[in-house]
């Protein structure tokens, strides 16, 4: 007994730490070695900053949807009517600001209200009537697009005010770039220290100065380099900031309060989690309701990048949004993923997206391909996840 | 000498943990091998290395069959074998139906269409042999009680026509009279020449069912011998490395104030609206009381705690009244909120996370606890957490390993901090010590005596009559749902006879 002890504090700890960040550097390194690919094949174009800009922010339409649907997911559920809430938002955006005129502030907020309502809708049907979300989110998925092609009558409504076309194609002056990235990179080295301290002060055993250190330094090369390239060519895209807010904001729910817990514990074992003391359908309705947030954020973002409002936006981004969640360490059977993981999960369809059009591959390899990788990496999870057994 | 089933030198790890080490294990054709063990102490890996679960090479040494190793890379080459093993968690598919679940993977077909006639034939009859009431061919398992599942998944093993059948603690969740039925049925494959390894923690059933023991501690063999040349003590002191004297802590408690009171109880049974499973229930407990219910499965002893918990879907009706206040309780948040906690029988369903670590689940229903404005504090958390593994004595390689790969018993450990860490007024406890082996016993005894005397009312549901009368202050019998008797248990201890002739409705 006491042996067995010994090893808790020395082997068993810092075992369970190395898996943890293996499995979040594994993303990582995975996205990276696609990108040397890829910069090999186009013979350089693909890396370079006006390149890497644009990837960025084509990926950010599936990254906010994902943000939202990797909570669901861990959740347990699923939801596939995202697509057409974003389409359908998107074209409440479009109404609002170009035929009703509506300042775009209040466009925003209404448009976001709307998104949260249409959340609601999913989630009572799903925690208070007890409907399984596949069902109820493929009703969303039709009926939606369908009061899209309603209210819209079928056109595509343009150009939208300059707000909204800063949101979409601005970019933040460089300045403003440079304060952020040093600040980001200030408070991960306070944050870094002070849990640090908070752990010794707690009698935790705590990783070696050095290896801290050469994480710091690590992480903040890495701001400071995306930060570079993002400023060789115009600066930091504002969509990409509205992007990295949201990340922040549901990792921080994800991670450190109750609720965040509670989403887990609900997604490993209903019943269990219910005996706890969890309230389950209060739960799943702020999920979902957060999901319909997320879904008219997309749609805001992707009528302002396309500078209008067309009914077949977000058609089928309810699948890559849910591949994204997938690829990056999700599992669809509930209790397990992370905003992080999703988020470069839908960089890497993205990545896939834009190398495979730079190299003048047709459309239909890109599908091909993205579902290849969709099965790959959920087997390379599977098969490392058995490995520990 | 030739045995039938023979390990040589088994070693196997996991990730921070030697669960085997240099396991060498012999059982002779035709008897009951008994495989004795603390919790954790590597037996249950043991009977997956045997059949088939830990494929060959994912651990050392030789498994021998006749004399001929084997290499099974999964069940079925074990199968194959005639190995078949019933294991320590229930494995049912609540979905499907008796028959279903016993011929699960062995249908009967001819002319490759399943054959359901001769299936429901079949199945009648283990049902008759099981002497399963109330159960027919068609019954959902997920309707059934846990002890008849796990005659089930017993029935499931059996129709395999085994040579060597291993049953992983088969007892756990049965009564007494279902274990007697096992036991007849475990004789009459003996005569027939079927050897068994059986595994439990009841030293009492090894003695009376079983031809040799072997020992494991801490993933080592420590002894084997044939049970005639054994005494209990021995076999305890091998298991722990040291003698038990008492099986129970002294009581010792100062009876306080009526914490809660429960008035004209009635539930409906959910499936059948116009029946009753708990009825006319009137009891107290009081501040610092171990009240014991006593009874026969399916008498409404779970169905009682768990809708006052909040937990139960049947219709109630009748009065609960908390420190002589009327509270109502919709939910288990409202029953954790007020003060009662619930340590549920089935750890598996009802207990345990099995996607979270040990941290995550110890201290999931005490987690407003760690909150600091919006934010979790971590640090609190771990310590907390820390502070009851090392308490409960929980045996894992580190708080974030997860959950599901912990032994049997050392889970069930972590189901009683995570209730135990939001320090309830009324702890209620539905058989608590399943699974736990003779030292952790002990401790969990002492710790109810522990918290008893800081006040805590305490209700132990359990079906282990000793384990009633050996903890309980007072104990009532229930029976059909109602209330049978009742009995002052703190000067003197009742009969087991008496809470047997109360339970079986005679007088
Ligand atoms: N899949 C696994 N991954 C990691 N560790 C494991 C796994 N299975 C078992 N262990 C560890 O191996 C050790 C032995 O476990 P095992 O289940 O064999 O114990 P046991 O003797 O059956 O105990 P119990 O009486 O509690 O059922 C334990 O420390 C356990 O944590
Ligand atoms: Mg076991």
């Amino acid at each position: 007994m006491k042996e067995a002890k010994k090893e808790e504090g020395f082997l068993g700890l810092k075992k369970s730490n190395f898996n943890f960040d293996i499995k979040t550097y594994m993303m990582v390194i995975a996205l990276v070695g696609i990108w040397v690919v890829f910069t090999f094949l186009t013979k350089g174009t693909f890396l370079t900053s006006r390149n890497l800009s644009n990837l960025f922010r084509q990926s950010v339409i599936t990254s906010v949807l994902a943000v939202g649907m990797v909570l669901v997911i861990i959740l347990g559920e699923v939801d596939l009517s995202v697509g057409s809430v974003l389409g359908l938002c998107g074209g409440i955006v479009g109404i609002l600001d170009v035929w009703v005129g509506l300042n775009p502030f209040l466009t925003i907020v209404s448009t976001l209200v709307i998104g949260m309502l249409i959340g609601l809708w999913n989630g009572w049907w799903i925690a208070y009537r007890g409907v399984p979300s596949l069902i109820v989110t493929l009703g969303g998925l039709l009926g939606f697009r369908g009061v899209l092609l309603g209210v819209t009558g079928g056109t595509t409504i343009s150009p939208l005010s300059k707000a909204f076309n800063y949101l979409g194609s601005g970019y933040l002056p460089e300045m403003v770039s440079n304060v952020l990235g040093l600040g980001l990179i200030a408070y991960i080295i306070y944050y870094r220290l002070h849990k640090r301290k908070k752990k010794k002060e707690h009698g935790f055993e705590v990783s070696s100065l050095t290896l801290e250190i050469i994480k710091i330094v690590l992480t903040s090369l890495l701001v400071a380099m995306f930060v570079m390239i993002l400023n060789s060519y115009q600066g930091i895209p504002v969509l990409v900031i509205v992007l990295l807010v949201a990340m922040a904001i549901f990792t921080y729910i994800t991670k450190n309060t109750v609720f965040g817990r509670h989403i887990y514990a609900i997604g490993g074992n209903e019943e269990a989690a219910e005996l706890s003391g969890i309230e389950l359908k209060k739960s799943k309705l702020i999920i979902f309701m957060l999901n319909g947030l997320m879904a008219a954020i997309a749609g805001i973002l992707l009528s302002s990048r396309l500078n209008a409002a067309s009914v077949s936006a977000g058609d089928g981004a309810e699948l890559d949004a849910i591949a994204a969640c997938v690829i990056g360490g999700a599992s669809l059977a509930g209790g397990i993923g992370n905003v992080l993981g999703a988020v470069v999960g839908a960089v890497v369809m993205a990545s896939l997206d834009n190398g495979m059009s730079l190299m003048g591959a047709p459309m239909y390899w890109q599908q091909i391909v993205k579902g290849l990788v969709l099965v790959l990496a959920v087997w390379f999870d599977v098969a490392t996840r058995n490995k520990g057994e | 000498m030739e045995y039938i089933l023979e390990t040589k030198d088994i070693i196997k790890d996991f990730p921070g943990v030697r669960a085997l080490d240099h396991v060498s294990f012999q059982v002779e054709e035709g008897e009951i091998h008994s495989l004795c063990g603390e919790n954790g102490a590597g037996k249950s890996t043991l009977i997956k290395v045997l059949s088939g679960v830990h494929p060959y090479k994912s651990y050392e040494g030789q498994v021998l069959l006749k004399g001929t190793e084997q290499k099974f890379s999964n069940i079925n080459e074990a199968e194959e074998q005639r190995i078949a093993v019933i294991h320590q968690e229930l494995t049912v598919f609540e979905d499907l139906n008796v028959t279903e679940n016993i011929f699960m993977g062995n249908e009967i077909e001819t002319n490759g269409i399943i054959d359901w006639d001769l299936m429901y034939k079949k199945a009648e009859k283990w049902i008759n042999k099981l002497k399963l009431e109330n159960v027919n061919p068609r019954t959902k398992v997920k309707s059934l009680g846990m002890g008849k599942q796990q005659l089930i998944e017993i029935a499931k093993a059996l129709v395999k026509d085994a040579e060597i059948l291993i049953l992983d603690e088969p007892t756990d969740s049965l009564t007494d009279s279902e274990t007697e039925i096992l036991f007849d049925i475990l004789n009459d494959l003996r005569d027939e020449g079927v050897t068994c390894i059986y595994i439990t923690h009841k030293l009492d059933e090894v003695f009376e069912l079983c031809d040799s023991v072997t020992v494991l501690r801490d993933g080592e063999s420590v002894g084997s011998d044939k049970v005639n040349n054994l005494e209990k003590r021995d076999i305890v002191q091998m298991m722990v490395g040291r003698e038990i004297n008492q099986r129970f802590p002294e009581r010792k408690t100062d009876i306080g104030e009526t914490v809660l009171e429960v008035k004209d109880y009635s539930v409906v049974d959910p499936e059948n609206p116009d029946q009753f499973v708990v009825k006319d229930v009137n009891f107290e407990l009081k501040a610092g009381e171990v009240l014991g219910f006593s009874g026969l499965v399916g008498a409404g002893r779970t169905e009682l705690v768990n809708s006052i918990f909040g937990a139960f879907p049947g219709e109630k009706s009748g009065e609960i009244y908390l420190e002589g206040n009327k509270i109502e309780i919709t939910s288990p948040k409202d029953a954790i909120n007020q003060g009662i906690a619930l340590v549920s029988e089935d750890r598996k369903r009802f207990g345990l996370i099995p996607t979270m670590d040990v941290k995550e689940n110890t201290s999931l229903a005490a987690l407003q606890d760690f909150k600091e404005s919006l934010s979790l504090n971590h640090n609190q958390e771990i310590s907390k957490v820390r502070d009851y593994i090392d308490k409960l004595n929980v045996k894992t390689p580190s708080i974030r390993e997860k959950v599901s790969k912990l032994s049997g018993g050392n889970q069930q450990k972590v189901v009683l901090s995570k209730n135990l860490m939001t320090q309830p007024e009324v702890l209620i406890l539905d058989e608590p010590t399943r699974g736990i082996d003779v030292g952790a016993k002990y401790e969990i005894y002492k710790l109810i005596q522990e918290l008893s005397k800081q006040g805590v009312a305490i209700i132990m549901i359990s079906s282990e009559l000793p384990e009633v009368i050996g903890v309980s202050d007072r104990i009532l019998v229930l029976s059909q749902g109602e209330i049978a008797g009742e009995f002052d248990n703190s000067e003197t201890r009742v009969s087991q006879e008496k809470i047997m002739m109360a339970a079986t409705g005679g007088n």
